[in-house]
C-alpha cells in the first residue's frame, strides 16, 4: 500500500518527478470523466499533440498512431466525448512508441483494475499456453478473496504476475547471476545459467517464482501430447521440450516475464491481450502519453507489499 | 554378543546403502518426480540435511581446534577423530545440496560466475576453502604415519602410499622429530586459519536464511548465532557418541574424555536452550504478529512431535539427564551424544520447512492447484532414500577409517 499522502519518486524521462499519492480518495475509475479537471484535460491535449508530432518525427505509423492515441485518450479520460475506443489499440500504439527508444529508455509496467477483473482466470490460462507451462510452474495466478458475510459478500479477484520490482529481492541472491534487472525493468532468468538452487524463489515476497520439475500432463497417460512437449519462446529463444531429456529450462526457476518475446515484437503480453474484463494494462511507464502512465495516476492506485521497498512494477487499481 | 550386534549392523547398513542407491538411481538418470517439495516450499529434506550435516561439520571442526590451535591436551588423542570426521559430514553435506540442485552439473558456474552480493555464493566459496583446509590439515596430522605404514609395504602399502601422497618419512630420529615439530607447528597455523573460517562459513548458512527480507521466520540477527551453536552442540555430541563407541581411545583415558566433551557438550546445549528460548519467547509473548502464528505451528501445529519429541524430549532432556549424571560412562555418553547429534535434523527441518509454509500472498494456496504449489511439505521415501546413501556412503567410510587409518593420535609430544 502507499501510504496516505506519500510522495512517490518516479524516474520519468530522466527527471525526477514527485507525485504526490492518497490513497484514501474517492474511486474514480478511469472511463468515467466526472473526476478530470480542465486543466488536466488541456494539459493532456497538448501531450497528445507533442505525441503526434514526436511520432510523425519517427515516422512510424505516426498519423495513424497519434490518432488512436487521441482518441484513447480522450475516451479514457472523457468517457462520454469521442467514439468508444479500444483500449488494446491505445496500448500497441504506446508499445510502438516505446519500442523507438533505446532499452534502457523503457520503463515497462503493468496496471491491473481489479475492479473490472471478473476472475475468469483467462490471463492464468492464456500465459499457460503462451510459455507452454508444465505442471507446477505458473506465472499469473488469480488471487480469490471473499470479503464480507452473508448477505454482505463481494468478491474480489487478485491476478498476480511476477511484480518486475525495481528494486527486486530475488536477484541479488543468486549465487551465479543468473537472474538481474534488464534495463527495461525487466527481471530476466537466465535459463541456460540458472543451477536451480532456488534461492531467488525463497527470497521472493510474492511466490512470484516457481520450479521447473520437467513434469507433464500427461505423464500417466498412454501418450505426451504435442501441446505439451511444443517449445516455448521465452526471451525470444526456442526452449524445445523433449521427455527424458532435462534441458533447461526444466530444472531451472520460472517466472512472469510481461511476454517479453511478445513486446519485442510489438506484441502485447498474451494475459494483456486474453484479459475479458480488459482489466490488464500494458505500457512504457516512461511514456507520459501511455495509458499506463495515466492510469498509475489514478487515485486508486497500490502496490503489493509496498513496506518491503520492492518497488513493485505491477500497480492495481483498488 | 557383540559378533551379532556386528552382524546385524553390517546387514543394515548393507540395506541402507540398497535402498541408497536406488534412490540415488532415480536422482541421477529420473529426476526429482518422486520429491515431495515443490515450487512453493522450494527447499525440503535434502536443504535441511544439508545444513544439519555442515553443522556436525563445522562443530566437529571447531572441537579439534582446541587440540590443534588452544592445545587442551587433554583432548589430544581423539584429534585426529575430529576431524576425519569433520570432513566426512562435509563430504555428507556437499553430497546432500548437490543433489538437491536442479542442475547438478552446473555447480562449478558458482566459480566461474561469481555473485559477490549472493550469500549463498559466499557460502560455497568459504566451505570450498574450508575443504580444502581440512584435507590439508588431515595430510600434515597423518603423512608420517601413513609413510610408515606404507614403508611397511603389503596389499596396503601403495593404498597408504597415494593417501600420503607420496610422502617419505625423514630416515633419522632427529630429522623425524624435525618433521613432526614442523607438523605441529602447520597445524597449529591451518587450525588457526580454520575457526574463522569455519565460524564465517557456518555463520553464513545461517546468514543464508536470515538475510531474507521475505521469509520473516528467518529474518533474524539471533539466526547465524543460533546456528553456531547449534553447529557445536551437534558437532561435539557426534563426537561425543563417536569416542565413546569405539576403540580409537580406551580405558581411563576414554573415561577422562568423555567427562570433559560431556561438560563441554551440555554447557553449549544449555547455551543453546537459552537461544532458543529467545528465538521464541520474544515474538510469542505478546500472542500477535505474524511471527507469533509460525512459532506457534512449529509448536501446537501438526508437526508439533517433531519440536516437542525429537528436540526437546529425545534431543535435549534425556541428553541433559545423561550427560549431568554419568558423564564418563561410554553408555550414557554415547547414548546422550548420539542422540543429540541425530535428533538434530529434526531442528534443522524446524529451521527450513515453518519458513515456507505460509503463503506470501492470502489465497495463493487456492489460485492455482496443483501438487507441486502447495504449500505443505513432508519428505518423500525417496528424499530420505537420498539421504539414506548419503549416510551409508558415510558410515562406510568411517568405518574403513577406523579400521585402516592412524586416527589415534599420538600423545608422546605437544
Ligand atoms: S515479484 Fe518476485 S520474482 Fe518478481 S521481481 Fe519481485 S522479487 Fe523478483
Ligand atoms: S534458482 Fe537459478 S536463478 Fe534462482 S537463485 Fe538459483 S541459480 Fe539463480
Amino acid at each position: 500500500m502507499i501510504a496516505h499522502n506519500s510522495m512517490q519518486m518516479l524516474e520519468t524521462n530522466g527527471r525526477d518527478v514527485h507525485l504526490p499519492v492518497m490513497n484514501n480518495a474517492p474511486p474514480a475509475p478511469p472511463g468515467a470523466g466526472d473526476g478530470v479537471d480542465t486543466t488536466r484535460r488541456a494539459l493532456l491535449q497538448r501531450a497528445i499533440a507533442g505525441a503526434g508530432g514526436l511520432a510523425a518525427l519517427f515516422g512510424s505509423g505516426s498519423l495513424l498512431t497519434a490518432e488512436i492515441a487521441r482518441a484513447e485518450a480522450a475516451s479514457v479520460l472523457d468517457g462520454a466525448d469521442g467514439p468508444p475506443a479500444n483500449h488494446l489499440e491505445r496500448m500497441l500504439a504506446d508499445l510502438d512508441r516505446a519500442l523507438q527508444k533505446p532499452m534502457e529508455q523503457r520503463k515497462w509496467v503493468m496496471v491491473i483494475d481489479l475492479q473490472k477483473c471478473t476472475g475468469c482466470k483467462a490471463c492464468t490460462v492464456s500465459c499457460v499456453a503462451e510459455n507452454n507451462l508444465p505442471p507446477g510452474v505458473v506465472y499469473r495466478p488469480v488471487i480469490e478473496e471473499e470479503i464480507g458475510e452473508f448477505p454482505n459478500v463481494r468478491r474480489r479477484f487478485i491476478p498476480r504476475p511476477c511484480m518486475q520490482c525495481d528494486n527486486p529481492p530475488c536477484t541479488p541472491v543468486c549465487p551465479v547471476s543468473a537472474t538481474y534487472k534488464r534495463p527495461d525493468g525487466i527481471v530476466q532468468i537466465d535459463y541456460d545459467v540458472c543451477i536451480g538452487c532456488r534461492y531467488c524463489i525463497a527470497a521472493c515476497p510474492y511466490n512470484a517464482r516457481t520450479a521447473d520439475f520437467g513434469e507433464y500432463y500427461n505423464a500417466d497417460t498412454p501418450e505426451i501430447m504435442d501441446y505439451e512437449t511444443r517449445p516455448n519462446f521465452e526471451y525470444g529463444r526456442e526452449w524445445k521440450r523433449e521427455p527424458g531429456r532435462h534441458a533447461s529450462p526444466i530444472g531451472n526457476a520460472r517466472k512472469c516475464h510481461f511476454c517479453l518475446h511478445r513486446i519485442e515484437n510489438g506484441m502485447l503480453p498474451a494475459c494483456v491481450t486474453t484479459c475479458l474484463g480488459g482489466a490488464t494494462y500494458f505500457g512504457d511507464y516512461n511514456d507520459n502519453n501511455s495509458l499506463v502512465h495515466e492510469l498509475v495516476g489514478s487515485t486508486r492506485v497500490m502496490r503489493l507489499k509496498e513496506e518491503l521497498g520492492t518497488e513493485p512494477k505491477v500497480y492495481y487499481l483498488v | 554378543m557383540q559378533r551379532v550386534l556386528k552382524a546385524v549392523g553390517f546387514v543394515v547398513w548393507v540395506a541402507l546403502l540398497l535402498w541408497g542407491l536406488s534412490g540415488v538411481n532415480q536422482r541421477l538418470f529420473g529426476g526429482r518426480e518422486l520429491a515431495n517439495y515443490g515450487s512453493y516450499v522450494p527447499w525440503g529434506l535434502w536443504v535441511s540435511s544439508y545444513i544439519y550435516f555442515i553443522g556436525l561439520s563445522a562443530g566437529a571442526f571447531l572441537l579439534s581446534s582446541l587440540i590443534y590451535v588452544f592445545h587442551i591436551q587433554a583432548l589430544k588423542p581423539i584429534g585426529r577423530l575430529a576431524l576425519f570426521t569433520a570432513a566426512l559430514t562435509l563430504l555428507m553435506a556437499l553430497l546432500s545440496i548437490w543433489f538437491d540442485l536442479g542442475h547438478m552439473w552446473r555447480n562449478y558456474e558458482v566459480f566461474t560466475r561469481p555473485n559477490f552480493t549472493s550469500m549463498m555464493a559466499w557460502m560455497v566459496w568459504l566451505y570450498s576453502a574450508y575443504f580444502l583446509l581440512i584435507l590439508a590439515e588431515l595430510w600434515f596430522e597423518l603423512r608420517c604415519d601413513l609413510a610408515a605404514l606404507a614403508d611397511r609395504g603389503g596389499v596396503m602399502g601403495p593404498i597408504y602410499r597415494v593417501l600420503a601422497l607420496g610422502w617419505r618419512c625423514p630416515k633419522t630420529p632427529e630429522q623425524a622429530e624435525a618433521c613432526h615439530l614442523q607438523s605441529v607447528r602447520v597445524m597449529r597455523v591451518l587450525g588457526a586459519l580454520g575457526v574463522p573460517l569455519a565460524i564465517a562459513f557456518h555463520g553464513g548458512v545461517g546468514a543464508l536464511f536470515a538475510t531474507l527480507p521475505a521469509r520473516p521466520y528467518w529474518h533474524s540477527a539471533i539466526f547465524p548465532i543460533m546456528f553456531l551453536t547449534g553447529a557445536l552442540v551437534s558437532g561435539g555430541a557426534l563426537i561425543l557418541a563417536l569416542t565413546a563407541m569405539n576403540r580409537v581411545v580406551a580405558g581411563e583415558e576414554k573415561r577422562r574424555i568423555l567427562t570433559t566433551i560431556s561438560r563441554l557438550v551440555l554447557g553449549l546445549l544449555i547455551f543453546d536452550i537459552i537461544l532458543e528460548w529467545a528465538e521464541f519467547s520474544i515474538p510469542m509473548w505478546y500472542g500477535v504478529g505474524h511471527e507469533n502464528t509460525l512459532l506457534r505451528e512449529v509448536l501446537f501445529g501438526e508437526y508439533w512431535y517433531v519440536f516437542w519429541i525429537f528436540h526437546v524430549l529425545l534431543g535435549s532432556v534425556i541428553p541433559i539427564a545423561l550427560l549431568a549424571t554419568r558423564p564418563g560412562r561410554p553408555l550414557a555418553a554415547g547414548v546422550a551424544g548420539g542422540l543429540i547429534a541425530l535428533t538434530f535434523l529434526a531442528v534443522r527441518l524446524n529451521i527450513v520447512i515453518p519458513g515456507l509454509i505460509t503463503p506470501q500472498l492470502e489465497g495463493l494456496q487456492s489460485a492455482y492447484v496443483d501438487n507441486r504449489l502447495r504449500f505443505e511439505y513432508v519428505p518423500s521415501l525417496f528424499e530420505w532414500s537420498v539421504v539414506a546413501f548419503i549416510v551409508a556412503l558415510a558410515l562406510g567410510l568411517f568405518m574403513l577409517g577406523v579400521r585402516y587409518l592412524p586416527l589415534r593420535s599420538h600423545t608422546a609430544t605437544a
